[in-house]
């Protein structure tokens, strides 16, 4: 176990506390460095996905995990971004420039949206929200000039100062790490200054933010800007990465995935937003491999069982079908919510931190120590 | 003119008059405590003066400016702290932060600074620092610094509270309670810093008190309030031998 002596102020203000976090993060960067030079194509597009959905999980993080306001709106966020990326691109604006374009509107968007919310708290904000994501889809598929409609729009590949960035090179995929390592970094800073704080005592009690001088409104509207920003620069990347956009690819089901993001990585963490996204982003190889493989290896177990080949095809059958069926993964991503918030509230990295600690002190863990407690002092009359 | 002053403060909820034309004035450098059973009114003149709730008549003035319309986060702005009776801290932070918040009102650093983390935001959040630690040791909060608010006892989350208020440099502090919960040792303890706040920090206090003997212990003045109407002010022994408080608390 290792104990911390601190002989000045800057110890507790700087982002690597000690030298074991130099060390794991600075393998990180190299193992992640090195990544498209060993592992697969599929999985480096897996990874692209990752820091994809990290960035926006790291932008949520700020809005639900930090300022504790609700949002199913996230989707329509990543979809103004995107499309802002495809139509300014129409009309051969350079990179960085609609890049910048694609965070900026969202932010202003996200702005907007943060004046109505206000007034709202809990469950009404996730109406509201999700009440935006519908007006937003609905405007992607209606204003047809802009956005093709239905039919969607293609996105031309990625072109930095002449350079041709296709979406599976590796330059893609450090673009996209690049881009989550600097948001990260941003929201670290920020949650080490005033405003982070501000978010968090809003979090924690708004009307003793307000009494200790928070402009409460003022801090929500920064939190929302922020955090559809972040979304915003993140859905550019996505459209490049997708090379196609259409209205239907930004639903409630993808705002949804966002709020899995969170709560499976665990609320209070930045880790939690990148673990949140790498588990999320395993669960579509997860379905082929149920689609694919699932039923033949059951079939097949069950006529080593002794089943005769009638019921063997009957079993394989049944179970593609099962495999195949319309909404089993809105079905999954439900089970996993309700498993995460009655068994692991704190989410992956909760997990991870336990069993850190388990071997800091071994033998001498105490089971109870991440127990909750049940608070009885805590009022909601001021609000 | 008075350093602090209601004049005519009314909060009706309906046909309730929970305050119901109060006045009165702090002197700079007193310590003011008020008084009453419950369902007095007591908190709510608190509520209104941090603007948590508008007031349906009157106005306050602090240091010969008006702020009864002033929006409720500029109130920490111009110098007045508190703290709440059911303990408002930041539950999920540690308690560094809790205090550090409590210096919001002292942060110039803008976003765009914030998000580079500039020097200049380096410097100040050292200063702030320097600021709350002066803080942490005239409480005697130094082994809590790194904990979670959550796994703090009752007692020492009202310490906490209070040395947030104080972090914040306010030159007038509202005490909602600061003794209940406490228990006899913690309101000793209580009532030393009160006095040193007013004596060496020169803070002036105004505070909501049920336990007399801090109360006679601290106090300059006493205001006795029922029904949300002043029953009776003055130095403390007079305010209890005063035949309506008596009434008020004992049945007439």
């Amino acid at each position: 176990m290792r104990f911390i002596f601190k002989t000045d102020y800057e110890d507790d203000i700087r982002l690597f506390p000690h030298s074991g976090y130099v060390w794991t993060y600075g393998t990180l960067l190299v193992l992640l460095a090195i990544a498209p030079f060993v592992l697969s194509s599929y999985i480096m597009s897996q990874l692209v996905f990752v820091c994809i959905y990290a960035t926006v999980g790291v932008g949520l993080m700020i809005l639900s995990g930090f300022t504790g306001q609700a949002s199913l709106g996230h989707a329509a966020f990543l979809a103004i971004g995107a499309y802002t990326a495809a139509y300014l691109q129409q009309y051969n604006v350079p990179f960085p420039v609609y890049f910048l374009a694609a965070g900026l509107l969202t932010g202003v968007i996200g702005a907007l949206v943060g004046f109505p919310a206000l007034r709202l708290q809990g469950i009404y904000l996730v109406i509201a929200t999700i009440s935006f994501a519908f007006i937003v889809e609905e405007i992607l598929a209606r204003w047809e000039s802009v956005t093709h409609g239905n039919e969607g729009m293609r996105v031309k590949t990625l072109s930095l100062f002449g350079l041709m960035i296709p979406r599976d090179s590796p330059s893609f995929y450090f673009l996209c790490l690049g881009f989550l390592i600097l948001t990260i970094i941003g929201t670290l800073n920020l949650l080490r200054s005033p405003t982070g704080r501000a978010f968090i005592a809003i979090r924690d009690s708004e009307t003793a933010a307000r009494s200790m001088g928070v402009n409460v409104a003022l801090y929500k509207v920064k939190s929302f800007a922020i955090s559809a920003a972040i979304t915003g620069f993140a859905g550019a990347l996505f459209a490049h990465k997708l090379t196609f956009i259409s209205p239907e690819m930004f639903t409630l089901l993808l705002s949804i995935e966002f709020i899995i993001v969170i709560l499976i990585g665990g609320t209070f963490s930045l880790h939690g937003a990148v673990l949140g996204a790498i588990f999320l982003v395993m669960i579509d190889p997860f379905l082929t491999y149920l689609k694919d493989d699932m039923p033949g290896i059951i079939s097949g177990s069950a006529s080593a069982l002794g089943a005769s080949k009638a019921t063997a095809s009957n079993i394989q059958s049944s179970v593609a079908a099962f495999a195949s069926a319309n909404g089993l993964k809105g079905a999954i991503y439900g089970f996993i919510i309700v498993v995460f918030v009655l068994f692991e509230p704190l989410g992956l990295y909760g997990r991870w931190l336990k069993i850190k600690l388990f071997f800091q002190l071994f033998p001498l863990y105490k089971r109870a120590t991440f127990k909750r407690q049940k608070i009885y002092v805590k009022s909601e009359r001021n609000r | 003119m008075s350093y602090f002053r209601a004049e005519n403060l009314s909060l009706h909820f309906g046909g309730l008059k929970a305050v119901d034309s109060v006045s009165f004035a702090v002197e700079k450098g007193e310590i003011l405590s008020i008084i009453g059973p419950n369902g007095a009114g007591k908190s709510s003149i608190f509520n209104l003066i941090s603007r948590i709730y508008p007031p349906t008549h009157g106005k306050i003035f602090f240091e010969d400016q008006d702020i009864t319309h002033q929006p409720a986060y500029d109130i920490a702005g111009l110098g007045i702290a508190r703290t709440f009776q059911n303990i408002e801290l930041f539950e999920n932070a540690t308690v560094l932060s809790n205090l550090l918040v409590g210096r919001h009102r002292h942060s110039t650093t803008s976003l765009w600074q914030e998000l580079l983390f500039m020097p200049s935001v380096r410097a100040s959040e050292k200063l702030h620092r320097r600021r709350v630690e002066q803080v942490i040791e005239f409480l005697d909060l130094e082994p809590y610094r790194d904990k979670l608010i959550s796994g703090l006892p009752y007692g020492v989350r009202k310490v906490i509270e209070l040395a947030r208020a104080l972090c914040s440099e306010p030159k007038l502090i509202l005490l909602d309670e600061p003794s209940s919960g406490l228990n006899v040792e913690e309101t000793d303890d209580m009532s030393f810093w009160i006095r040193d706040m007013k004596s060496e920090l020169g803070i002036t206090v105004l505070m909501v008190e049920h336990d007399m003997s801090l109360v006679n212990r601290v106090s300059d003045r006493v205001i006795a309030l029922n029904y949300g109407k002043v029953l009776a002010m003055g130095s403390p022994s007079e305010v209890q031998s005063h035949p309506d408080v008596v009434a008020a608390y004992l049945g007439a």
